[in-house]
């Protein structure tokens, strides 16, 4: 395959004025990626400040209640921050910091990366700029907070439709304005290349920890490993470990919003048609004139029109398969890991967990998934209480 | 070889854009004729794109106005059908290359060629990324064009080696806009690209004023205008035309003289 490139999908889709900022970082982390200081600093900073490895905890109630396969949970909402995005922003950073950038920039869409890159900024004495949708610094106000405390600069991004897929848009610009002491630390596996490599290697220590923690507590390999699917780093951080593994079924849950037979959705690969955005080619909900498509999901992490490349290609070479699962189907399974397990995950995680509920059901007693819980629902609380009717503002 | 060329034979060429559908299309229409009365040499006609990442607030607007109006490719097509019975100046489209490769590139730049489009500008496009549109534009006579920036550096020989028709040049670092000061230096960048390619070099970005037209036009074949045009259509709209055509004469009276 070419450099850069998954199938037809991939690519370094960005304006002249952005590409040797690209082709710097694509050569910095070439000679960075297998040397063993920046590789030990780096183990170093995920084991002893995010909390790694995270716990891969079988859930025995859920198990029982549903019937069917066995259930773990590879709990990425423990680590410090709350979500598996900690992972590829200390990866990031460190690169940065080697490559002399003094300053970061991050899109966001619920905060889950805004605030980890807010926070391991902090920690490394970087200025740190977030740029996040206005209608999600409504949704997402205690993040909002959390990143100002942190010493970030939060600005609201009011184009377009005031959503993640904005936010990406005007921190690019913000990027071209500005290269040569910034890094634009990407928070999912999507834009030009390098990022969707670089993003995913940092992630995908997701998986080799399933990979060893499942042989460890079963001697064998997981069934299924399910994740929900954005832009799709948590994603990908849990499925590239085993896709030489075919017999490992690999599932992505997108967010169909209100369903995918209405407007109000963000399931880009049950949706869209191959297209050309924010910096790859891949899959993106788009009318027919290539006009990019303003999405809905309950979950502002998820609401976004494309998906990475990798992901796009896993669907064209049917190694994994993407699902939508609904709002509804979302809070009800969000209400349901709480109640059942007394774990409260992500709405963006929920996602993966409501297919997971449909699924598990189906398959014998003798086989295993693995549900990423790729963050913690504390921030998610107050729009599902308003969801369900109640009165609660934070 | 398209008719790009010819833009630059009336000395200093002044290239005017304009986003097509704002306020209207049929506004539009009228903006292209008044701009070849005023002496625009190339005349870049803007598509709409929903999320158009290498513009400022300025265009942005406009290209949200512009669909919001209902402007389509397909109306955008039509309205070049009817301006080409009439309008002699090259036209260039530029728009993002997701309306291009969505139409389906092929059936795109076919339709470029048959309505007399004479270029294409994409600025999402780098060189490492041209092939699949450069290729097709060849097969049907139009220029893909290139892009250099202040932070091209070594790229300059290699890009404008392969470049057609006219580089594009832009002026500053950030996405489309008035600015106040241009400091990049603009005569080294033209002078690279000079060396490697012997084309026409037109700047753009950031210009707005005669005075920093003609101050940049000592060291480039053209100017581009974009932002300070389309302000003219968001401030008087549907009566920006006389507007638009004053000040599009004043610019090219600025550099005309140059040479």
């Amino acid at each position: 395959m070419m450099k850069g490139r998954y199938g037809i999908h991939g690519g370094q889709y960005i304006p002249e004025t952005l590409m040797n900022a690209i082709l710097e970082l694509e050569e910095a982390y070439n000679r960075y990626k297998d040397d063993p200081e920046f590789n030990e600093e780096l183990r170093k900073l995920l084991n002893e400040y995010a909390g790694r490895p995270s716990r891969l905890y079988y859930a025995e109630h859920m198990t029982e209640d549903l019937g069917g396969a066995k259930i773990y949970l590879k709990r990425e909402d423990l680590n410090h921050t709350g979500s598996h995005k900690i992972n590829n922003v200390i990866g990031q950073l460190l690169l940065a910091a080697r490559m002399g950038k003094t300053r970061i920039i991050a899109e966001t869409g619920a905060g889950q990366h805004g605030v980890a890159t807010a926070t391991v900024a902090a920690m490394m004495g970087m200025e740190c700029e977030i740029f996040m949708g206005e209608e999600d610094t409504k949704r997402q106000a205690l993040n909002v907070y959390r990143m100002r405390l942190l010493g970030a600069k939060v600005n609201e991004v009011t184009s377009g439709t005031a959503t993640l897929k904005d936010a990406v848009s005007e921190t690019f610009r913000e990027w071209t304005s500005r290269i040569d002491d910034t890094h634009y630390c990407l928070g999912s596996v999507m834009g030009p290349h390098p990022f969707p490599e670089i993003v995913r290697n940092f992630q995908a220590v997701i998986g080799k920890e399933i990979k060893a923690q499942i042989m460890e507590k079963e001697g064998r390999l997981p069934d299924a490993v399910i994740a929900c699917v954005g832009g799709g780093s948590n994603a990908i951080g849990a499925f590239y470990d085993f896709i030489p593994d075919e017999k490992v079924q690999l599932i992505g849950c997108e967010a169909a919003g209100r369903g995918i037979d209405t407007l109000d959705t963000a399931a880009t690969i049950n949706i869209g048609r191959p297209g050309i955005f924010h910096g790859m080619k891949s899959y993106f909900c788009q009318d027919e004139y290539g006009q990019i498509s303003p999405v809905y999901s309950i979950s502002a992490g998820l609401d976004y029109p494309g998906i990475g490349p990798e992901h796009a290609y896993l669907h064209d070479i049917h190694r994994a398969e993407y699902v939508p699962i609904t709002d509804n189907e979302a809070v009800e399974a969000f209400e349901y890991l709480s109640r059942v397990e007394g774990i409260i995950p992500a709405i963006e995680s929920a996602h993966a967990v409501a297919y997971a509920m449909k699924k598990v059901p189906e398959m014998k007693r003798d086989q295993i998934v693995v549900i990423n819980i790729s963050g913690r629902g504390d921030k998610d609380c107050a729009a599902i209480a308003r969801y369900r009717g109640e009165d609660l503002h934070e | 070889m398209s008719n790009i060329k010819k833009a630059f034979e009336n000395g200093k060429a002044f290239i005017p854009f304009i986003t097509c559908g704002d306020p209207s299309l049929e506004i539009t229409e009228k903006i292209v004729y008044a701009m070849e009365r005023a002496g625009a040499d190339l005349i870049e006609l803007g598509i709409p794109f929903s999320d158009p990442t290498a513009e400022g607030p300025v265009i942005s607007g406009a290209n949200l106005r512009a669909l919001s109006t209902g402007a389509t490719t397909d109306k955008i097509f039509d309205l070049v059908r009817k301006l080409r019975r009439t309008v002699k100046v090259p036209m260039v489209f530029m728009t993002y290359a997701n309306v291009v490769f969505s139409y389906g590139a092929e059936r795109f730049i076919k339709t470029c060629s048959e309505i007399g489009i004479d270029g294409l500008i994409l600025p999402d496009i780098p060189f490492e990324e041209k092939g699949e549109f450069d290729n097709i534009c060849k097969q049907y006579g139009l220029d893909l064009i290139s892009m250099v920036a202040p932070t091209s550096h070594e790229r300059i020989s290699r890009i404008a080696a392969e470049a057609r028709g006219f580089i594009y040049c832009v002026s500053s670092l950030g996405v489309t806009g008035t600015r106040k000061d241009i400091t990049t230096d603009i005569g080294g960048m033209v002078e690279l690209a000079k060396a490697a390619n012997n084309i026409p070099c037109a700047v753009g970005f950031g210009i707005s004023t005669p005075e920093q037209a003609r101050q940049i036009a000592q060291f480039a074949d053209g100017i581009i205008v974009g932002s300070a045009i389309v302000k003219l259509c968001a401030e008087y709209g549907t009566e920006c035309v006389p507007h638009i055509e004053a000040y599009v004469r004043i610019m090219k009276q600025a550099i005309r003289e140059l040479s």
